[in-house]
């Protein structure tokens, strides 16, 4: 990872530098399935293997492919600055235990009881999803409305291109007659294969209670879905399924609904996000906030990565 | 039984990383684009399918192996169609193939050919 990094710093090829960082995201995937940690690789793979390469090949359509030399001269006091942080960086974690340390202050006070109790409090067998959405579901809500910024940020910065006269849906199937002809073997296979991909994001949406998954790993999927509809078909075709009203709806509920289970929370006399209360038992209400603040994140992520694509690809022209 | 099971995911397994490695030293050292998309053609269908295959041997008749066996269609699907996507994408930059050393790297300054690029 480390030559991968140093390579990415020095590399001028912008189209390899995307792509070096897709096998940087890939390589952490692989080292967090070593260390454990499924649910994490899940995502680092979807988002910075996936998505992320996706979307930084689309704003490079707009820019140039090769780095431009700067002007000034090399920076040496940035360098010696930042030799010296991380000198002192690294000094401080000579102090720390060693790893996979049992006895380590942190498996001490917060993570034996999350472990312990989970399985009685919230009764699900993931306790990553446990922990994610029950005992830290405000630090997840903070992540969504991030998603949201994101989103709506691109919105708000790149939003408006410069639009030709509107294409109706008669003038796009008359092209696709004409333009679209020689991509026979795209078209019938990602035809063949968007519906699977995006049942696979529904799965995992819904397995994430059972084993790695959960809202952020198939918003991502989900998205996939619809980018590779886009790259195949017109980018025009897919507004035309997609319609931009429909993508902001939907980014904006999501963060709604997962606040709102909040509030419900509150008004049936608990604290915010307190999921106990939604219904008789304490497991049953656990266990329905989870599903729909999970949703409310699918929803958001799915919703965002499309927007994003959609906004890229549509400064191209 | 069970040994002539973890033989046989034990051999595939093997040779589907022996694949890979070959597909890898293929997509390095081969001229041209278009003949080291065969090298990453072999690592993605090949390698991962013998892989897959020792590992669904090892497992049995499981969910696990269903789940394995999908897996095992998805990319044989969708792997020829990206490397279909990737030579089609090279032929409308302009790339031509090596054919018989005549369209050589060497051969013309304007000429764009998929030889090893000099950056």
């Amino acid at each position: 990872m480390a030559v991968t990094a140093l390579a990415l710093v020095r590399l001028r090829n912008l189209f390899a530098v995307v792509m070096l960082a897709g096998m940087f995201s890939l390589l952490a995937a692989v080292l967090y399935v070593v260390l454990d940690a499924v649910d994490v690789a899940f995502t680092e793979a979807a988002v910075g293997a996936g998505i992320a390469t996706v979307l930084m090949l689309s704003t490079l359509a707009l820019t140039t492919s090769e780095e431009k030399i700067s002007e000034a001269g090399k920076p040496v006091w940035a360098l010696v600055l930042v030799v010296v942080t991380g000198a002192v960086l690294i000094y401080g974690t000579l102090d720390m235990p060693p790893f996979g340390d049992p006895f380590a202050p942190i498996h001490h006070h917060v993570a034996p009881r999350y472990l312990e109790s989970s399985g009685q409090e919230v009764g699900l067998p993931n306790v990553v999803t446990s922990i994610l959405a029950s005992y830290r579901g405000y630090d997840t809500l903070g992540e969504v409305f991030v998603i949201f910024t994101a989103a709506c940020g691109v919105l708000l910065i790149i939003g408006r291109p410069k639009r030709g006269r509107r294409r109706t849906l008669r003038m796009v199937v008359g092209e696709m007659r004409h333009g679209m002809r020689q991509n026979v073997i795209l078209r019938v296979v990602s035809k063949l294969l968007i519906p699977f991909i995006l049942v696979f994001a529904l799965y995992v949406q819904w397995h994430g209670d059972f084993g790695p998954g959960g809202g952020f790993q198939a918003g991502v999927i989900f998205a996939s879905g619809f980018i590779l509809y886009a790259l195949i078909f017109d980018i025009d075709t897919s507004r035309m399924v997609v319609p931009s009203w429909a993508l902001r709806l939907v980014l904006a509920l999501g963060v709604l609904l997962y606040a709102g289970v909040g509030v419900a929370g509150m008004s049936r006399g608990g604290n915010f996000l307190n999921y106990s209360v939604l219904a008789e038992e304490q497991i049953a209400g656990q266990h329905l906030g989870i599903l729909l603040i999970e949703f409310g994140v699918g929803l958001t992520v799915a919703a965002a990565m499309i927007i994003i694509f959609f906004t890229f690809s549509r400064q191209e022209r | 039984m069970a040994l002539l099971a973890d033989i046989a995911s034990w051999a595939c397994l093997i040779a589907g990383s022996l694949f890979a490695l070959i597909g890898a030293v293929g997509i390095i050292r081969l001229p041209d684009v278009f003949t080291r998309m065969h090298g990453a053609g072999i690592v993605d269908t090949l390698g991962m399918g013998l892989i897959l295959a020792g590992l669904m041997i090892h497992e049995g008749f499981t969910l696990v192996t269903v789940k394995l066996v999908l897996i095992v269609v998805f990319i044989f699907f969708a792997s020829p169609t990206t490397t279909h996507a990737l030579a089609r994408a090279a032929l409308n930059g302009g790339l031509k193939p090596l054919v018989d050393g005549k369209n050589a790297p060497s051969a013309e300054p304007g000429e764009r050919t998929g030889g090893p690029s000099k950056t």
